[in-house]
């Protein structure tokens, strides 16, 4: 018979209860950097990072707003058909992100460029997704991220699926998911959190409150004091902090990934920023939020308020911002040119990947498949 | 030996999980109760509660948690307690597992075997007696097999755990307790192929699971009424084992396909389409389908006037010999 007192980290069902005390969210947002660059102390969160790592996360959020940037080009110019913007979420991503580390697992929604540039992920092999050259192109286990999730909340569940392989295993893995404030209505991500609660999972459940599910802002979307009081209902610690700031968010995923890595279980994270481009290059944002909320929100970039704050650091002057802005530039520009000499997709590969053992399924299919493409003029493999 | 069908899917989950340490089994009430068909008793206590555990009450949660423990590395046989309470996981199932392999172009595995107890005639109510094969068989990136024997029970199964690709598992719950010979561990024909159960010259009858045994009681007395039926059980819903099938029609020249599922867009169309696609001048007769009303499954003393039986496939035995 199997002892049912195994310790906590030992069992897939927790016996450890909090009480609603320690779980309550506290009502100040975390912010280690304020809109004007001003760097404050948290009793809790400290953001023990040098100056080359502050350095680079400024580089990260400047790159990725580039090839972001550039990716709205393309779809404009036809390259890409859709393209769902971080704009204003850089320091969400790129904090959250590079607090994790290389073994751990990142299970994105469809807005996470940021995450997977981070993650090492060539952003031309992910915005393939949005070209439509294939479903998705990277490979997930050589960067522990995850193929991009379309609908929304179902990959929180994958997550908790693969923290609990690792807290089986006895591995140091975390596995962290990406959600936006839309998500927090699905059932799925309701069914994620309570079996993580359960089951003390390590998962990271990094919420991006970007204020808007396309149209519908987040006051229609719940009830609950903040996103992070829902933490309460699954006996989950939840913390909110300043999205916008990249120390921040560094801070808070860094101290929930060594909590689930020492078996402490999850964490609810509800990182407060906000969508500044519309929901995706189909939609329309101003038939649904007026410009000068826009406009506020802009006043409070993550980027700019980095860069007030390394300035007044002597950690940045114009050479090295200059030199920062060409890199991210160049980037773009790369990435740019090969996704316009990228190959289309081979109608051959339809029938690869459905199975390892396909047998009995797509022969005659496969054969009808290869005649149309002979009467195409397309020449047979 | 005799064997129930419940004891040999019991016995095989028991030595797939001796021989493979990644094999896990998830699931409502799967743990400490043994399931509510006992499908997985005595697991949890030979096999520890990680490899054998109880999830809280959410169908897209077992399935979500599978997939994820799949990507890890594990080889997950989550089990959804009934047919009608397998539709919370739809999405999981259809988006997710059946999807992510193609979607990574190849690159991620999905091992998950997903047991669901089918079919009615257990007397039960609303939600417990749902035949919902045609949504899986009609997924792409999905594999059906369903038993219909206890040796059957216990090597598909296996095959089904072994299996690299996604797995719907569907056990037909009205059999669970009728007995079969049976020598476990059993490996029977290859997971995907249909198997001729009784050998017949004149109307090729092609079933499967709980529908096994109602034709071969009606090939018993079609045999007092001079007519020799050939039973094919199909196993395998997808992929389809056309070969076998068309072998049959060949043979006896009539089909009938029977199963308890509605009948519009059921098995039967699939199997009827595939027939005259290949088999168009052999046929003697339209392919005829014995099934289930297409209307929702109905309360319990109702079943046995909804569910196909003997008669019912008699008389369209009849009509095909008849035509």
């Amino acid at each position: 018979m199997v002892d049912e007192r195994e310790p906590a980290s030992g069992d897939p069902h927790r016996r450890g209860r909090r009480t609603a005390e320690e779980l309550l969210p506290a009502d100040e947002l975390v912010q280690l950097l304020d809109a004007d660059g001003v760097r404050h102390e948290h009793p809790r969160y400290t953001a023990e990072v040098g100056d080359d790592a502050l350095r680079e996360l400024y580089r990260w959020m400047n790159v990725v707003r580039a090839v972001d940037r550039e990716s709205i080009h393309l779809q404009r110019q036809g390259q890409l058909g859709v393209y769902a913007s971080g704009l204003g979420q850089e320091a969400a991503q790129v904090g959250s992100a590079s607090a994790l580390a290389d073994a751990d697992w990142v299970f994105p929604s469809y807005r996470e460029l940021g995450v997977g540039m981070v993650r090492g992920v060539d952003p031309v092999r992910l915005l393939h997704l949005n070209r439509g050259t294939w479903l998705a192109d990277h490979d997930p286990h050589e960067h522990g991220f995850a193929p991009p999730s379309i609908p929304i909340g179902t990959q929180a569940l994958h997550a908790v699926g693969f923290a609990l392989g690792a807290l089986f295993d006895g591995a140091p893995i975390v596995a962290v998911t990406y959600l936006g404030d839309g998500a927090t209505s699905e059932g799925d991500t309701h069914e994620a959190l309570t079996f993580a609660g359960v089951m003390g999972a390590p998962v990271v459940f990094f919420v991006q409150n970007n204020q808007y599910a396309i149209s519908v802002p987040v006051e229609e979307q719940t009830a609950a004091p903040t996103l992070a009081h829902k933490g309460v209902g699954y006996g989950i610690p939840a913390v909110r902090v300043d999205g916008n700031d990249v120390l921040g968010t560094y801070a808070v995923t860094r101290e929930a990934v060594d909590r689930a890595r020492a078996g402490e279980g999850p964490t609810l994270i509800e990182a407060v920023t906000y969508r500044r481009e519309a929901h995706t290059t189909s939609d329309d944002a101003d038939r649904y939020r007026p410009r000068e909320e826009v406009e506020a929100a802009e006043a409070r970039d993550p980027i700019l308020r980095m860069a007030r704050y390394l300035r007044a650091n002597d950690l940045l002057d114009d050479a090295a911002e200059r030199e920062v802005q060409d890199a991210a530039a160049r980037l773009a520009g790369e990435v740019r040119a090969r996704l316009y000499d990228a190959p289309h997709g081979d109608p051959r590969e339809l029938f690869s990947h459905v199975y390892v053992d396909p047998t009995g399924h797509f022969e005659e299919q496969a054969a009808l498949l290869e005649r149309e493409l002979g009467e195409r003029g397309q020449a047979p493999r | 030996m005799t064997v129930t069908l419940a004891q040999a899917l019991n016995s095989a989950l028991h030595d797939a999980m001796t021989d493979d340490d990644r094999v896990l089994v998830l699931g409502e009430d799967v743990g400490r109760l043994g399931g509510v068909f006992r499908i997985t008793d005595g697991l949890r206590d030979t096999f520890g509660v990680r490899r054998c555990f109880d999830t809280p009450l959410a169908e897209s949660g077992i399935i979500g948690t599978a997939i994820g423990l799949a990507m890890y590395g594990f080889r997950p046989v989550p089990e959804l307690q009934f047919d009608g309470f397998s539709y919370p996981a739809f999405e999981q199932i259809v988006s997710h597992l059946a999807k992510l392999r193609n979607r990574s172009r190849g690159t991620l595995r999905l091992p998950v075997t997903i047991r669901i107890p089918y079919g009615g005639g257990i007397g039960a109510v609303e939600h417990h007696s749902e035949s919902p094969e045609t949504y899986w068989v009609h997924t792409a990136g999905l594999k059906v097999v369903t038993p219909a024997t206890p040796q059957d029970g216990y090597s598909l199964l296996r095959e089904a755990i072994a299996s690299d690709d996604p797995v719907v598992f569907l056990e037909p719950k009205r059999r669970y307790w009728s007995r079969g010979e049976a020598e476990l561990p059993a490996r029977t024909e290859p997971m995907h192929r249909a198997v001729v159960r009784r050998p017949g010259r004149d109307v090729s009858v092609l079933c499967y699971g709980p529908m096994l045994a109602t034709a071969l009681e009606a090939a018993e007395a079609a045999e007092a009424r001079g007519w020799s039926l050939e039973v094919v059980d199909l196993r395998s819903l997808s992929p389809l084992d056309t070969d076998t099938i068309t072998a049959s029609v060949r043979r006896t020249g009539r089909a009938v396909v029977v199963h308890e599922a509605p009948r519009t867009l059921g098995m039967g169309a699939e199997v009827a389409a595939r027939i005259q696609e290949a088999a168009f001048y052999h046929l003697e007769a339209p392919v005829l389908r014995v099934t289930g009303f297409d209307t929702p499954y109905p309360a319990a003393m109702l079943e046995e006037y909804w569910l196909p039986d003997v008669d019912r496939l008699l008389d369209a035995v009849e009509r095909s010999l008849t035509y």
